[in-house]
């Protein structure tokens, strides 16, 4: 049995020949106490129903952690009061979203009655389209330049890979003590002859800097997409089209842009998912700072909810389902997308 | 500029491309490039962990210096204190060596260490600070003993590893049904683990909270561990891989009189050993980096895991870069190390499945 097992798959090398170890010694006293009880289930129920044994455990988390809270969060966007359990809470009906949507004029902020959430909306979206041009351009450079014969490619993908594993609050502060007045940039611009910039300061730096700082942060994971995605490419249509001395910017037009384009939608996607949600980094970056300059949508709900003075859970809850709608149709579109790449 | 290079032996070693072509202007625009990527991207993680090796005195300096640096100090016959050691610039354009007593307006009063008895007054803009590099291991060591900088390490630490074994668990023997039987409501079950992929945690914040609330885990480490524990990535990472399990192995331990039970333990799980590798280290990724969710749910500074507790700190009215600096690259080694190591691991997974 044993060397079937070696022959299957990848072979036991480092760490996964280490972890084989420990777990084949804790596996062995595990085994003992639980293939009992599981046996009798099984005598009990018989083999068949045994599958819906072992789904149980990761349903009832699925259960409890997303489906159950799906159905409060409805519940709680059409419930006022400033009660957690919705026996508490009085019906409201649509209240919620018609505050949400109560809107002079929708490309003003400042005419919104809940001018906060609008501001939210605004500064995602601002964000969303720089973060998505910049993201989508510097990670296609980047797999450009290191699908080419480089030396050290792999290191180079490492450089450019490792802020992914980063903590959004360490990139966050790694990024705010260079930019802070008398941090490392602000030295390096006064050295070269110009003047300090309070850069958390000025509303179009603060953006700047946050979607800069979450290029930085995730440009790596993109990158390696697209990367395997050149990588996948045959090698002799490059080698026909060299043969017919073609272009290089033609070679990329005709060639690699249209075999990269499936990746590069998904890319495209899976990015406009994530920055609809961001948070983390621009969050412990700039506050939402200055004022509410960059305050994202999920930052507004986390603030209606839980660090307001009132905590109101119906306005979060109607917000949230706003942008749960917004994220269905997206995640819809990309499994469509991940799909037609598959097959 | 091809073949133009006039270069030595070694210089043509480093220069020669792959297959022996000559250089084109777009492999030097390439390798431009990879260099400013190499300084963009590491030269911030540099600079916070040189930074984090000055004293509160060296990060107010401005313009500030790239190494840890600090003012050497003499102790001098009849001063208490030691003194700050200056390099002056005398009248008569000698330079020497002088300890500096007091500063008063633009006079600084300074003796010579060798000779203590007279005071020089000097002007002040005649002197330089004598420094020294030197490591301030305070920043680090200090926080043990001034914060509960352990506990939130260890706090972390629980989060992890226990989430970390509760995903693999649960996750492996969902994926084991998805993949080894047919039954039915499968493709319900299937249904539902993709439906939670489109649920983030973002967007169900309150309820979850109610949940755990209810549940009684409000301000204890559950409350982080427990909602996040069962993911689909997990799933269908791990359903994907015993998908391409022989069959005849399992029909073959079922003839043999083997549990079901015995058949996912025994021979899927060590099996699915690099499946399961590599959704270990994106759970322990996901764990000690998680955010949103902690911060919402724990309230109480027992409970902070190391980016809460990091959060906290930077938003104090008066923070204190030395000590925070030194707590992010704690925070940073641990995912530092498991990425030196584990590299190949980590960019493969990621390129195979697409997920993070």
């Amino acid at each position: 049995m044993t060397d079937t097992m070696r022959s299957h798959g990848a072979p036991a090398r480092g760490p996964s020949a280490a972890a084989a170890a420990v777990t084949t010694g804790s596996a062995n006293i595990l085994m003992r106490l639980t293939d009992p009880p599981m046996r009798a289930v099984q005598r009990l129920i018989g083999a068949a129903r045994m599958p819906y044994v072992f789904l149980l455990p990761n349903l009832l988390f699925f259960g409890l952690f997303v489906f159950l809270p799906i159905g409060i969060n409805i519940v709680f966007s059409v419930t006022g009061g400033t009660g957690l359990f919705p026996s508490e809470r009085p019906y409201v009906g649509a209240e919620h979203y018609a505050r949400l949507l109560d809107c002079g004029s929708y490309l003003e902020a400042g005419s919104c009655r809940e001018d906060l959430f609008w501001r939210g909306v605004g500064n995602t979206l601002t964000f969303t389209v720089f973060q998505m041009v910049a993201m989508v351009l510097f990670s296609l450079v980047t797999a450009l330049v290191l699908n080419r014969p480089i030396r050290g490619r792999g290191f180079f993908r490492a450089v450019y890979f490792f802020p992914v594993l980063l903590s959004p609050v360490v990139v966050a502060l790694i990024w705010k003590w260079i930019l802070q007045r008398d941090g490392l940039l602000n030295a390096v611009l006064t050295t070269a002859g110009g003047e300090k910039i309070l850069f958390f300061v000025d509303p179009g730096w603060a953006m700047f800097w946050a979607v800069f700082v979450s290029v930085w942060a995730h440009m790596g994971f993109y990158t390696l997409i697209l990367l395997a995605g050149l990588q996948a490419i045959p090698r002799d249509v490059y080698e026909a089209a060299e043969m017919d001395g073609t272009r290089p910017w033609r070679v990329f037009h005709r060639i690699t842009l249209p075999l990269l384009w499936p990746n590069l939608l998904v890319v495209l996607v899976l990015v406009l998912i994530r920055s609809v949600q961001v948070f983390d980094e621009v969050f412990v970056l700039t506050g939402g700072g200055p004022g509410t300059a960059t305050m994202m949508v999920v930052q507004y709900i986390y603030t209606t909810a839980f660090a307001n003075q009132v905590q109101n859970f119906g306005l979060a809850g109607a917000a949230s389902v706003l942008l749960g709608a917004v994220l269905f149709v997206l995640t819809l579109i990309q499994l469509f997308l991940t799909r037609r790449r598959a097959s | 500029m091809t073949g133009k290079l006039r270069t030595g032996k070694l210089g043509r070693l480093l220069l020669a491309r792959r297959g022996g072509a000559s250089w084109h202007w777009t492999d030097v625009a390439s390798y431009a490039y990879l260099a400013l990527g190499v300084l963009l991207m590491f030269g911030p993680v540099l600079w916070l962990a040189l930074s984090s090796f000055k004293t509160p005195a060296a990060l107010l300096e401005f313009p500030p210096s790239l190494l840890p640096m600090a003012q050497s100090e003499v102790s001098v016959q009849g001063y208490p204190q030691p003194l700050p050691l200056f390099r002056v610039t005398m009248e008569d354009g000698s330079v020497r060596e002088l300890a500096q007593v007091r500063r008063v307006g633009i006079v600084a009063q300074m003796v010579d260490p060798a000779a203590p008895g007279q005071t020089i007054r000097v002007p002040a803009d005649r002197r330089t600070p004598v420094r020294h590099m030197a490591l301030a291991v305070e920043n680090y060591t200090d926080p043990l003993t001034q914060f509960d900088f352990l506990r939130f390490l260890r706090n972390s630490l629980v989060v992890t590893v226990v989430a970390t074994i509760i995903t693999l668990i649960i996750n492996s023997m969902a994926a084991y049904a998805l993949s080894v039987y047919e039954f039915r409501g499968k493709s319900v079950a299937m249904l539902g683990v993709i439906g939670t992929l489109m649920i983030p945690i973002t967007i169900i914040l309150a309820p979850v909270y109610l949940v755990v609330t209810k549940l009684g885990f409000v301000d204890s480490l559950w409350a982080v561990i427990l909602p996040g524990a069962a993911t689909p990535t997990g799933v269908f990472l791990l359903r994907q891989y015993m998908l391409t399990i022989p069959r005849d192995l399992i029909e073959a331990a079922r003839m043999d009189k083997a549990s079901e039970w015995r058949i996912y333990a025994r021979i899927v799980m060590p099996l699915s050993m690099p499946a399961l590798a590599v959704l270990a280290i994106f759970s322990v990724m996901w764990r000690w980096n998680e955010f949103l969710w902690p911060l919402a749910v724990l309230t109480k500074t027992e409970v902070h895991t190391l980016p809460i507790a990091l959060n906290a700190f930077q938003g104090e009215l008066q923070t204190q870069w030395h000590y925070l600096l030194a707590m992010t690259v704690v925070t940073l080694l641990p995912v530092a190390l498991v990425f030196a190591f584990l590299q190949r691991f980590i960019t493969s997974g990621i390129a195979n499945t697409g997920m993070k």
